[in-house]
């Protein structure tokens, strides 16, 4: 790719972009949220069209009008958000938009995909729906649909974003092995050590423009933080001490039956100290969303008892726990469907928790914009205006518009669930010190984590979840990652 | 009951029938189009208007075609290139095609279908299949128009769900996203299914004008378009399931006329009211249990533009 230049509106995006792969190598893409990582590689798949610059393969060059293009010039893309239709089966997913046939041979397709299978090393049964499917399987489902049409450029975007690292282990595993054959695989990400560990070369983006080329051997982690952020940054992640030893939160006995009768919770009991982080760890779907919303007051089908400072708050509304002057905060893992209305801007976002209070007819937006100002300043959010939609920044800039607007509430207590999932690690950083701030103001704090490294290092205490049940409760300062993995599988603590 | 009353729930399910079948093709693509009403009225005016000047029962059913598939044209140019909402433009469309047909209608009233071509739409029994018992006399002694039905929904349901291009069709309905970075030509896959929805919708309102009343009178549809929109709901967006749909409705709408002569007596207007209260209460049964088969397409009624963020 040559001089590549795309905008959206009044954000540039890519600006005079320029870099090469070679076949039989693995060639990362590393970058912040929001330095056009993404758009770059869409550019590349036909999603998008550049406004300026060219796009050679096999040295021709190319004008990808649409992702049809892209496939015929033996790309394949891999998106984060996957591509998936829920009710066909993989087979028929891996199928979709081919040309070889005009009625479908089921037996023929199955050979196909199971001899693909065997040669990279998937474990994909073709008559499995993509809504039975983990997560681990759908990417497989995605890389194997891209195999089938016989692409020999692979871009993967984000890839490991959501996969545990055992899945993560067998990714790069089945991306060596499509090394070895020849093809050239691009992955985009920000986790360095995945850089470190699977890349050959790297080029690190910067808003939008290209801060450096390196071959990964001739690199080290500091360096490549330093390319991305523009400065050195520091990746420790403090813990300071518990204040005082004083309960904030009881739950006691929770159970939740969801609406098709299976047991979502069972007899969850735990307490958070005040000036406590305590930790949620488990396999995706253990019941940590649950749970969260359970506190919240969101859910009702619940039994058990939520103590809030000696106070049974199971059975209250959030506007009615709101009320009694209690103020838990929230931070969804849906940023977009529950935390914030993609299509207001930051200021009516803003509003939205507390307009009621408001006596008069019309909303005085004056409080709200002041409070938008900080927060963009507070946290540095990179947007156009406070008046911009929210649903036009990158992820990262609307998890900080979302947790500027909870903390900015002086939250008692705070629900966070992956706060931090698809920020980079300059953002990252600004959310665990932001905690720590208000373990340090004596908030009670719940983080649901997926990464066990910073699980380790940010919380105090550990809880693990297990098919809505609690399996142990471990000391962050003395428990190792194989304990928890160990945990969240279901066994017992060791 | 007697067969009798079975055969003509066949008859009066067929222009069901074939409005389904068309809707529900559409909707395949992810393009809700509540414009069925507006095409089969289209489509009941302009054949029967070809079938008074030509004579030809071809030239009709051709022209009915034509106005089903060119009020469909209107509705994907509005919303598949224009990207308009689906609803609105859907219901305008319905509001524009009872215009034509009272426009286009104009002077028709009381005008019959010429005799030859009715021979042409007349009853004939299938050999060997017209033999077996009660089903042969409830099937296959039936117009040229209800076979087709037969063979239309046969090779509806091969093709949607045995053909590469029906797996790609179902594919742009149900993840637009996806059906396109894999490369399918999604605006192209639209149009082709909107427009052979409208034909078929086209032909439903020609059954009723040519063969089922036959004669012209204003709003020959009387609300069937719409019921054919909440049988594709019925019928699970299966088009297998679209005949037991159309011919349960086809019983209903003739029901009232039965057991007047038992001499039973129920108001007209009640039985009159019976298939859009079986509506009602499917539609609420349907929507209490979401299963992943049988709901409608996840892109139905979403406008889609691939540089959206």
């Amino acid at each position: 790719m040559v001089n590549i230049s795309k905008s959206f509106g009044e954000i540039k995006a890519n600006d005079n972009i320029t870099f090469s792969v070679n076949y039989g190598e693995i060639y990362a893409l590393l970058g912040e949220n929001g330095a056009g990582k993404s758009t770059l590689v869409n550019m590349l798949s036909g999603v998008y069209t550049p406004d300026s610059g060219e796009i050679y393969v096999h040295d021709k060059k190319l004008r990808f009008s649409s992702p049809g293009d892209s496939i015929g010039s033996g790309i394949g893309m891999i998106h984060q958000h996957f591509k998936l239709i829920e009710i066909m089966t993989a087979a028929e997913n891996i199928i979709i938009g081919q040309k070889r046939s005009f009625i479908i041979h089921r037996k023929k397709l199955k050979k196909t995909i199971n001899s693909i299978s065997e040669k990279y090393g998937f474990k994909t049964d073709p008559d499995k729906y993509i809504y039975d499917m983990s997560v681990g399987e759908k990417q497989s489902v995605e890389i194997l649909k891209v195999l089938y049409r016989g692409a020999d450029i692979l871009i993967l975007d984000e890839p490991t974003a959501v996969l545990t690292p055992q899945e993560t282990e067998k990714l790069f595993t089945i991306l060596k092995k499509m090394k070895e054959q020849g093809c050239a695989v691009i992955i985009i990400t920000h986790k360095l050590h995945e850089v470190m560990e699977i890349s050959d070369r790297v080029t690190v983006l910067r808003r939008g423009e290209v801060a450096g080329t390196v071959n990964t051997s001739e690199t080290n982690p500091k360096e490549l933080t330093a390319m991305m952020v523009g400065k050195a940054v520091d990746l420790s992640i403090d813990r300071p001490a518990i204040l005082k030893d004083e309960v904030m939160l009881e739950v006691k006995d929770l159970s939740l039956i969801d609406r098709d009768g299976i047991k979502k919770l069972n007899r969850v009991s735990f307490n958070v100290k005040a000036g406590e982080i305590l930790g949620i760890a488990g396999v995706a779907g253990s019941g940590q969303k649950e749970l969260c919303e359970s506190i919240q007051g969101l859910e009702r089908r619940k039994r058990g008892e939520i103590l809030f400072r000696g106070e049974d708050i199971a059975r209250l509304t959030p506007r009615a726990i709101f009320e009694r002057g209690l103020r838990i905060s929230f931070i969804p893992e849906d940023r977009l469907g529950m935390g914030l209305v993609p299509t207001m801007n930051i200021v009516d976002n803003v509003i939205m928790k507390d307009y009621y209070l408001q006596k008069s007819l019309f909303l005085d937006r004056e409080p709200a914009r002041e409070r938008a100002e900080h927060i963009v300043k507070m946290l540095n959010v990179h947007t156009p205006g406070i008046y911009h939609p929210v649903n036009q920044l990158s992820g990262g800039n609307i998890q900080k518009v979302l947790l500027g607007r909870e903390i900015d509430a002086n939250p008692d207590f705070l629900v966070t669930a992956y706060p931090t999932r698809g920020l980079d690690i300059g953002s990252s950083h600004l959310i665990y010190d932001e905690l720590n701030r208000q373990k340090m103001k004596g908030v009670g704090v719940i983080y649901v984590g997926e990464d066990l490294n910073v699980l380790l290092s940010l919380c105090d205490r550990i809880m693990v979840l297990f098919e809505g049940r609690v399996i142990g409760t471990v000391d962050a300062s003395t428990a190792t990652k194989e304990d928890i993995g160990f945990m969240m599988l279901g066994g017992k603590e060791c | 009951m007697d067969i009798s009353f079975f055969a003509a729930a066949v008859v009066a399910g067929t222009p069901l029938l074939y409005a389904i079948l068309g809707e529900l093709i559409t909707e395949k693509s992810g393009q809700l189009n509540l414009g069925v009403e507006g095409m089969m009225l289209m489509g009941a005016v302009i054949g029967f208007k070809m079938a008074i000047i030509t004579g030809n029962p071809y030239l009709a059913l051709l022209g009915a075609m034509a106005a089903g598939g060119f009020g469909a044209i209107i509705y994907a140019v509005l919303t598949v290139t224009f990207r308009a909402n689906q609803v609105v433009s859907g219901l305008t469309l319905t509001i524009f095609g009872t215009g034509f047909a009272s426009f286009m209608g104009q002077g028709l009233m009381g005008e019959i279908v010429p005799p030859d071509m009715k021979l042409f739409f007349a009853d004939f029994k299938i050999p060997f299949l017209g033999d077996i018992p009660i089903l042969g006399q409830i099937f296959f002694n039936q117009g040229i128009l209800v076979y087709s039905g037969y063979l239309l929904t046969i090779i509806a349901g091969l093709y949607i769900y045995r053909t590469q291009i029906g797996l790609n069709l179902r594919a742009v309905g149900e993840n637009t996203a996806a059906a396109d970075a894999a490369g399918i030509h999604v605006s192209l896959y639209k149009y082709v299914h909107v427009i052979i929805g409208g034909v078929l919708c086209g032909l439903a309102g020609a059954y009723l004008s040519l063969v089922y009343i036959p004669s012209w009178q204003e709003n020959v549809t009387a609300g069937r378009g719409w019921i054919a929109v909440a049988l594709v709901i019925f019928c699970k967006w299966n088009p297998y399931r679209v005949m037991m749909g159309a011919f349960l409705f086809g019983g209903l709408d003739i029901i009232g006329f039965r057991i007047q002569k038992f001499d039973i007596h129920i108001s007209q207007y009640i039985i009159d009211l019976l298939p859009y209260i079986v509506t009602i209460v499917i539609l609420i049964l349907v929507s209490v249990r979401k299963s992943h088969s049988g709901s409608a397409p996840a892109s139905l009624g979403v406008s889609y533009f691939r540089e959206e963020r």
